[in-house]
């Protein structure tokens, strides 16, 4: 199958899974409380798209805050442990034993501290997002070719000459392949700080709308959550593939 | 020291020996080791895998410490600028994100006086200096592609530019045509010898090749199997240039049978553990 073949037969397999979802539940006469067919879900985001608007701004806002503080803490920790073995081979357990903590779990925690609100979900979405990128970065670095590590030290250079030379550089890709599992976490962790403690936000909003049974309203909350988990993935995919091309081998 | 024996001991191992690791996990890989080498020297190591031939390319590059002994650099000693080294080994390891030139140029961002000059824009000079190498290794219309859009023996041709961008006083090669084909090798032969015949360094040459060592050096150190020590030590003395027909000349083929014995039926001394002084 050419490549145009391929988008246009996954675009043919996600309209279908709609109109066989719309039809299912028709023939099937299901409830709208339990499930509400695709074509009930676009009404309802119609219907409350101005109510809707706000909570996607917060969203997308303490994603975006999180995320970049995440990455600037990530970006920083990770260039410290991959330049230094001894770092390294320290930190590594700790890092692995934070990472393997339900992010879900701090969240009380941040709540307790801070009170409910915007900044327990960007502490949220900033905590979850640091370790892919610590991992990534320290790797790229830590793992620059022996020979070349020699080259450079026989030319008399310094651990930042070759760090900014050498280790950086070449930690780039990693870093950048990092970024859109990052930013995908960062969104899952301030929607689910949104549903334990907000008052905002589209997490909030679907929290808010299950306790009152419109549940129409709901799944165009998740409708929304979906398109912005993809947008976001799809940016940072493009930034990657156009920062780092010669880590893809494309012909130029 | 008056100038000429200052050149003629331009490196000076004094009783140099290296043992890796500590304790239980010590591995002699150098016996104590006496060797001198003349400033504009072609000095090429031949030995059995493992006896220490990049133990003593790293020695010379201050990479490794030695365990017993010294290392003197005759220009050191006069407080002369330290002695410039450039580096090569088998794998070419080019930056895949810069081109050719810009991986060729690299020491000059590193080196001084170059290095100041970096800053200073003379980039545009550096750029011609790089072009001028890669010319002359016939790799110019490559000087803007990137390293994985060349082949394995044009790798290693920007390697040696990239050795030699900085005019080192000392070029250091280990197994620099180990991965190439026989062609291939052959062909870098005669440009390494060319760049060496124009801007005489000292050079320092590992390899696995007897015939390489005989066809590039004017001497030839042969090392026994671990602990390495040096079992021989003797010049060649080809004219040059040596033309690649040399290589099927009765009197070379018989330097690298004799080579060749003197690897083979080396039987291995020294302690396996280590503590053999
Ligand atoms: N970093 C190291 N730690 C411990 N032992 C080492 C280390 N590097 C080398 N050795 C040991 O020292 C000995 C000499 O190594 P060296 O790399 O100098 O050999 P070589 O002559 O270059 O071999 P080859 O021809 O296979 O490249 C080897 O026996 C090896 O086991
Ligand atoms: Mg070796």
């Amino acid at each position: 199958m050419s490549p145009r073949q391929q988008k246009l037969a996954s675009a043919g397999l996600i309209v279908g899974v709609f109109v066989f979802w719309e039809l299912f539940c028709l023939l099937a006469g299901i409830s709208e409380l339990i499930l509400p067919r695709p074509s009930r879900i676009i009404a309802a985001f119609i219907e409350y798209q101005h109510a809707i608007w706000p909570h996607v701004w917060q969203t997308f806002y303490t994603t975006m805050v999180g995320f970049v503080c995440g990455v600037a803490i990530g970006l920083g920790l990770g260039v410290l442990i991959g330049s230094s073995k001894l770092a390294y081979d320290t930190a590594y357990p700790l890092l692995v034993g934070i990472s393997s903590i339900p992010k879900v779990a701090v969240v009380p925690i941040f709540v307790l501290w801070f009170g409910a609100g915007t900044i327990p979900a960007i502490l949220t979405a900033m905590i979850i997002c640091i370790f892919p990128i610590v991992v990534n970065v320290s790797t790229g670095i830590a793992t620059v070719e022996p020979e070349l590590e020699d080259v450079m030290r026989s030319l008399k250079a310094t651990k930042r000459e070759i760090l900014w030379n050498v280790g950086l550089p070449r930690s780039m890709p990693y870093f950048f392949a990092s970024l859109k599992v990052a930013i995908t976490l960062s969104f899952v962790g301030s929607v689910i700080a949104e549903t334990v403690a907000a008052n905002k936000g589209v997490g909030n909003l679907m929290l808010i709308a299950s306790s009152s049974f419109n549940v129409p309203l709901v799944f165009a909350g998740l409708m929304v959550l979906a398109i912005m988990g993809v947008s976001l993935y799809a940016v940072f995919s493009l930034i990657e593939r156009n920062v780092a091309s010669w880590a893809m081998r494309k012909e130029i | 020291m008056n100038r000429a024996d200052q050149s003629a001991r331009f490196v000076e191992f004094d009783g140099v020996g290296l043992t890796y690791g500590r304790d239980a996990e010590r591995t002699q890989a150098l016996m104590p080791t006496s060797l001198r080498i003349a400033k504009g020297d072609f000095l090429a190591l031949v030995g059995p895998s493992g006896c220490g031939k990049s133990t003593i390319l790293k020695l010379v590059a201050e990479l490794l410490e030695p365990t017993e002994g010294r290392i003197l650099f005759s220009g050191r000693e006069l407080g002369a600028e330290p002695v410039r080294v450039g580096m090569a080994f088998q794998s070419a390891s080019l930056l895949p994100w810069m081109t050719i030139r810009e991986n060729v140029m690299l020491p000059l961002k590193i080196v001084p006086p170059f290095k100041a000059g970096f800053r200073a824009k003379k980039a545009g000079e550096y750029r011609d200096r790089a072009d001028a190498l890669l010319e002359r290794v016939g790799l110019i219309d490559f000087a803007d592609k990137n390293p994985w859009q060349l082949s394995g023996g044009m790798m290693q041709r920007a390697n040696l530019c990239r050795a030699l961008i900085h005019d080192p006083d000392l070029l250091l090669l280990d197994e620099p045509f180990g991965a190439l084909d026989q062609f291939t090798r052959e062909e870098l032969w005669q440009t390494l010898q060319d760049l060496w015949l124009d801007r005489s360094p000292t050079v320092l040459l590992v390899t696995h090749d007897l015939r390489e060592a005989a066809y590039l050096a004017s001497r030839i150190c042969v090392m026994s199997p671990r602990p390495g020590r040096i079992i021989e030590d003797r010049a060649v003395t080809f004219a040059r240039p040596r033309p690649i027909d040399l290589t099927f000349d009765p009197g070379f083929t018989a330097l690298v049978q004799e080579l060749r014995g003197r690897i083979v039926h080396t039987p291995v001394t020294g302690s396996i553990g280590g503590s053999a002084a």
